[in-house]
């Protein structure tokens, strides 16, 4: 065990890519996910604007995204990661899979938070006079408001499980550093520290989720 | 202000059933500051007829008049800028949990455009008004019902509406909450002058708080009218649902002959009684009936037994139509 020394900061590296991958992924997936999922509520023949065609369309494609294996996916987008980052190598290029993988994911989560939120509450505003993007904006946003940021923490716990696979296209982090170090050189006690780590993030993330998911229910 | 001209709803078929036709043309007519009730069982289109009214439900024919502005031709941009002048209130008070009370006052206030100090004290003030002046950082899970409807009627007239809907307002509501929403709702109408319409499957809701009544049955308006007039008409469906006809007791078999005798402000039970046993000197009992407060006045169905001097009642019922008096012969021991 005297490598320890050794490896200790590659270990401090590795967590240091995995943050980041999943942080910025995170972040993109949020942005983009939360008004495709709004877009698919909005759309549904029930919704406020039907848009049956449309609606169809967005779920199939959103069906897609969540069918292919991520390890598919990461070789599928890989001209597209090309197009954006420059180069499909990387911490940074494994971002744009990582985000393309989890925004259907939290599009589906939002989606359902959304139609949980009672249609009477929604009648209530468009009985004042709302705008279909007040009734967004003022209702259904808000009231699923702790049902979403439940959504969001499970969708980056599913990013930090991807994200393990960024090892595949060079992307570094825990996951490849366990296959590298670990698996590869038969040293087990690295695995397990490795999966300990994560399993550590993984709890205080969801912790802090639900934390405030709670902190923001008055129901 | 609010007028309906042969309106139909007709929802399409889904799936396997087929197509609903929810309101099938109605008419009706609301005067201003008057307080309307439209009763009927459920299932008889009273909740998609109030949907009606400020468009959330688009009538498939006829045409909606609020205010003196037709609804059903302005673009869908003014009818949402004229909803601001209709407050709704819901059976389950549809307030955001994500608010607390004075916010959920504020929410149309913003919708509307008005300025966050103004907002403030216009929620105050409403509060105020519906009697939860304490409540106003209250969330709605730390209400009572009947708290949350007076939150939910302080929101629906925060933008000043000249038009009050109310869907089974009290439906989901205790009985002596019932009592204070409708008071309150009595109450708002009489100080700011509001019109209002309220839906409601209880006949006890009309007789408490209406001026005028609509009853209605699979869509269609079966009966309607002023409650004064209603209820001094000697037989319509309305009456009957309002006032229910007395049922003679066990003694029908007793013999002599049955009045039925509808009892007003004006033909009190006193006067009725007077006629026939004072001036005319019939035997007289009560064999069933009930008179209760009803918009304001007294009303009731007396089934009355004459057991005494039967060979001059053709003469007393004449004496008493004569007064005013509505009365009717019915055949022993079966009424209707």
């Amino acid at each position: 065990m005297s490598d320890w020394n050794r490896i200790y900061p590659q270990l401090l590296d590795a967590t240091g890519e995995t943050l980041y991958m999943v942080g910025i992924a995170a972040l993109l997936t949020v942005l983009l996910g939360i008004p495709l999922g709004v877009l698919l509520t909005v759309t549904a023949p029930a919704g406020l604007a039907p848009r049956p065609l449309l609606n169809r369309l967005l779920g199939l494609v959103v069906n897609l995204g969540r069918a292919l294996p991520f390890i598919i996916l990461l070789v599928l987008v890989a001209p597209v990661t090309r197009g954006i980052v420059g180069t499909t190598i990387g911490s940074t290029a494994a971002i744009v899979p990582l985000t393309i993988g989890a925004i259907p994911f939290l599009a589906r989560l939002v989606e359902t938070s959304l139609r949980e939120v009672a249609g009477g509450k929604v009648e209530a505003a468009l009985s004042m006079g709302a705008r279909r993007r007040d009734v967004v904006r003022t209702v259904l946003l808000p009231e699923a408001l702790p049902s979403l940021v439940a959504g969001v923490t499970v969708t980056v716990v599913a990013l930090i499980s991807y994200s393990a696979m960024a090892g595949a296209v060079g992307g570094g982090g825990l996951g490849d550093f366990a296959i590298r170090f670990g698996y590869q050189q038969f040293r087990t006690d690295i695995t397990l520290a490795t999966v300990v780590l994560l399993l550590v993030v993984v709890q205080a993330l969801q912790w802090a989720g639900d934390r405030w998911a709670r902190s923001l229910s008055h129901a | 202000m609010i007028e309906l001209k042969d309106v139909r709803k007709v929802f399409p078929a889904r799936g396997r059933a087929g197509e609903v036709v929810a309101v099938d043309g109605v008419s009706l007519s609301v005067e201003r500051g008057e307080f309307a009730g439209v009763v009927g069982p459920s299932g008889s289109g009273k909740s998609t007829l109030v949907r009606l009214v400020n468009l959330l439900e688009r009538p498939t024919s006829g045409s909606v008049t609020v205010d003196g502005r037709v609804l059903t031709e302005l673009p869908a941009d003014e009818v949402r800028k004229a909803r601001r002048s209709i407050g709704m209130v819901f059976q389950h008070f549809e307030l955001l949990d994500s608010r607390t009370a004075a916010g959920n006052v504020e929410h149309p206030l913003e919708l509307a455009g008005v300025g966050r100090a103004e907002r403030r004290s216009r929620a105050t003030e409403l509060l105020d008004l519906v009697g939860l002046g304490d409540r106003a950082d209250a969330r709605p899970a730390q209400l009572s019902g009947g708290q949350k409807q007076r939150v939910a009627i302080a929101r629906a007239l925060a933008v000043r509406p000249n038009v009050l809907l109310c869907d089974e307002a009290t439906s989901a509501l205790d009985q002596a909450s019932t009592a204070g929403v409708l008071a309150l709702l009595r109450r708002v109408r009489d100080e700011l002058g509001l019109t209002v319409l309220l839906i409601t499957h209880e006949m006890a809701v009309v007789k408490a708080v209406c001026d005028s009544a609509v009853l209605l049955d699979r869509g269609r308006v079966v009966d309607s009218g002023r409650l004064a007039d209603v209820l001094t008409r000697e037989r319509s469906p309305l009456s009957d649902a309002l006032l229910p006809a007395p049922v003679a007791d066990a003694g029908a078999g007793h013999g002599g002959a049955l009045l039925r005798v509808t009892v007003t402000d004006r033909t009190p039970e006193t006067v009725v009684l007077q006629t026939l046993i004072g001036k005319l000197g019939l035997a007289v009992e009560i064999a069933g009936g009930s008179v209760e407060t009803v918009a304001g006045g007294r009303y009731g169905r007396l089934l009355l037994r004459v057991t005494g001097g039967v060979e001059g009642l053709d003469d007393a019922v004449q004496r008493l139509r004569a007064d005013g008096v509505l009365v009717e012969r019915v055949t022993a021991g079966v009424d209707r």
